[in-house]
């Protein structure tokens, strides 16, 4: 038993926090720089961080990335693709037959209940039906309280691109509610780091609001959260890869209602220590916020089905 | 990274439940059960085999990687067996600021379960401010007579020894001029007076009065003045669920709950079952990091808000399936009250977090 990260895995982290950090939106403003979302594509396509699985990636490889790109707040596309990538590895069949190969094809997304998830630029779609593999195309967008990943419409015609083994139909799932739970869990780290940094420069009665314990208190419970949300989000992530697909599912399911409450009462915490900033437009405590709530109702899971035999 | 055994702890898995299993039955069933029997309960699991694992061999332990007391702790969970003995806190305590000659004398009998210890830190004017503790040490030829009051003092009642913080200077300011010393309880200059808690127990915490009982001059630990260091150490370990445990009885209450409810399990207990598991994970993620030698400072607080958090909620969910009619459930959520103060208040867990891990000036 040893469930600390590899030294390699330890690497990956450090990158993607590098790459979120350098390129990422550092104010509501910069959601509207083109300029800068082009620089964050070309940054983000060109590490192949897309296909990790189809590269062989373990799942908790791929969860360190999502996390680490959602709190930087990362608006290019990088969950979608990352489980149509999924999706679309396990036979060489079922493969674009345009694509040159790893990271340099035009990555696809994914559809959830027949609308395309992070489309940003992107053309085809993939999504599971049972066994079934359907494409089809991104459409125009519709409205989406997240801030930093697009979603659209999808247009046909669907074709069938393949079929999923029994087991991998029964263990993406897994994989897609770990993925959104990490991305919950990243966006709200962002939000808390954001909620700190305010909570040492803001003042008031002469004293920066976070030597207030009204103010610590409240930073330090989310700070108790994340690790908790740490130690739980690793589990599933190992176990989408490493434990049959019943128990897959059940990791994944737990690991997701605790971070998905965790990650909202961060980002509240975030709004709250920002004062009447943080009800404002022009704060990034609601971009992380609603990013949080996107993922959590992406492949949701509710606390009723939590299975009392764990374990 | 694996959250599996490895084979040589899947070995010592096996044998542990073999034993378990033979033992099946005759674990107490009731609170009161368990307080008469924990000292023998704690001397059968070292004469097994499988207490003092990550101890050094040379004080009776095991010397193996911590996370072997991961494995003990959720098998004697899933055998319906009482916890693993709490003291690693003071095993640490004196481990680290006793004397080659004091480690020597006292960590085997602490380990073997054969001499009982409890803590005098806590006064009633001295609890989350430990360091406005009064009690007093003065040298009297060559021994050290103790005047004070100390509360929560667990297991004070059957204790063989107290690690003890007194002021031996009352010329320095606060915590310099605290000492740490290894008292006796049989002696005259000791009175002991139980505290009820809220669900009625009675046979855990204890209030104990010295008025003139001694000690030899040797059982100061370190030096005079030492005393803080020893006792930043005992409680930082108090705080974790690693070092504690019984973070897996949580998830024996859980599960002896969701045996009992009839249709749709409650919130409480679905929710109670997610911090559960999130808890059980979090051990093994921070035994883990051990492996890098990192030291706990004050992480620990951070593990002691999941605990707590953890704990209360299971006493929620048993408030949920039992409502106040069952006694041992009543009593479960009673109990879990207690988990936000002792071993440092909750709020104080969150001014170390504050000040030590996010660097918020107080």
């Amino acid at each position: 038993m040893d469930v600390r990260l590899t030294p390699e895995q330890r690497q990956l982290r450090a990158a993607a926090a590098r790459l979120a950090d350098d390129l990422g939106p550092g104010s509501v403003l910069d959601l509207a720089d083109d300029d800068r979302v082009a620089r964050l594509e070309k940054a983000v396509a060109a590490t192949g961080w897309r296909s990790l699985r189809s590269d062989g990636a373990s799942g908790v490889e791929v969860a360190l990335v999502v996390e680490e790109f959602a709190r930087g707040l990362v608006d290019v596309p990088f969950a979608g693709p990352v489980l149509a990538d999924d999706l679309r590895r396990p036979a060489d069949d079922r493969r674009d037959p345009a694509g040159a190969g790893a990271g340099e094809a035009q990555p696809w997304t994914i559809a959830v209940d027949g609308e395309a998830f992070d489309a940003r630029g992107l053309r085809d779609v993939v999504s599971a039906e049972g066994n079934q593999l359907l494409s089809g195309r991104v459409g125009e967008p519709v409205t989406a309280i997240d801030l930093t990943r697009v979603r659209a419409t999808v247009l046909g015609p669907r074709e069938p691109v393949g079929e999923l083994s029994p087991e991998a139909a029964g263990r993406w799932p897994a994989l897609a509610v770990v993925v959104t739970a990490a991305d919950a869990l990243g966006a709200a780290r962002g939000a808390h780091a954001l909620a700190v940094d305010y909570a040492k420069v803001r003042s008031q009665y002469g004293h920066p609001i976070g030597s207030y314990q009204a103010i610590a208190h409240l930073l330090a419970e989310s700070l108790a959260l994340i690790e908790g949300s740490v130690s739980v989000l690793r589990h599933a992530a190992w176990a989408v890869d490493e434990l049959s697909v019943a128990e897959a599912r059940a990791a994944a399911r737990i690991a997701k209602v605790y971070v998905q409450r965790a990650a909202r009462t961060i980002c509240e915490t975030a709004v709250q220590v920002h004062g009447g900033i943080g009800n404002t437009w022009e704060c990034l405590a609601h971009v992380h916020l609603r990013r949080v709530l996107t993922s959590t109702e992406l492949f949701p899971v509710r606390l009723e089905e939590i299975d009392l035999g764990f374990s | 990274m694996d959250f599996r055994d490895a084979p040589e702890e899947a070995a010592f898995r096996d044998r542990l439940r073999t034993w378990l299993a033979g033992r099946a039955g005759t674990f107490p069933k009731s609170g009161d059960e368990y307080w008469s029997r924990s000292a023998q309960w704690h001397r059968d699991l070292y004469g097994a085999g499988f207490f003092g694992l990550s101890w050094p061999t040379k004080y009776g332990g095991h010397d193996l990687p911590a996370v072997y007391d991961v494995i003990l702790d959720e098998e004697l969970a899933r055998a319906g067996a009482p916890a693993r003995p709490s003291l690693g806190y003071l095993v640490e305590g004196l481990g680290r600021h006793g004397s080659e000659e004091f480690r020597q004398r006292f960590l085997p009998g602490m380990i073997t379960g054969d001499e009982r210890w409890c803590q005098g830190f806590s006064e009633p004017g001295a609890g989350s401010d430990l360091a406005s503790l009064t009690t007093t040490a003065t040298l009297e030829g060559d021994e050290w007579v103790f005047h004070g009051h100390k509360v929560w003092t667990s297991y004070s009642d059957v204790a063989d020894w107290c690690l003890l913080l007194a002021r031996t200077d009352a010329t320095v300011r606060r915590h310099k001029g605290i000492s740490a010393f290894v008292v006796n309880m049989h002696q005259a200059g000791i009175e002991q007076r139980p505290l009820q808690m809220i669900n009625g127990v009675s046979n855990e915490f204890g209030q104990v009065l010295f008025d003139g009982a001694r000690a030899p001059a040797d059982h100061l630990i370190g030096e005079a003045g030492e005393g803080w260091a020893l006792a930043m150490t005992v409680v930082g370990h108090e705080r974790e669920p690693s070092t504690l445990g019984f973070s897996a009885r949580y998830g024996k209450l859980v599960r002896a709950m969701a045996a009992q409810v009839e249709g749709p399990p409650p919130a409480e207990l679905l929710w109670a079952a997610v911090e559960t598991e999130m808890l059980r994970l979090h051990v093994r993620r921070r035994l883990s990091e051990r492996l890098d030698e990192v030291v706990h400072g004050p992480a620990g607080s951070l593990d002691k808000l999941l605990m707590t958090w953890t704990e209360q909620s299971v006493g929620h969910a048993a408030l949920a399936v039992g409502g106040t009619r069952d006694p041992e459930l009543l009593s479960a959520y009673l109990y879990s009250r207690a988990q936000s103060v002792m071993g440092g208040t909750s709020q104080i867990q969150k001014n170390i977090i504050a000040t030590r891990i996010l660097g918020l000036e107080a």
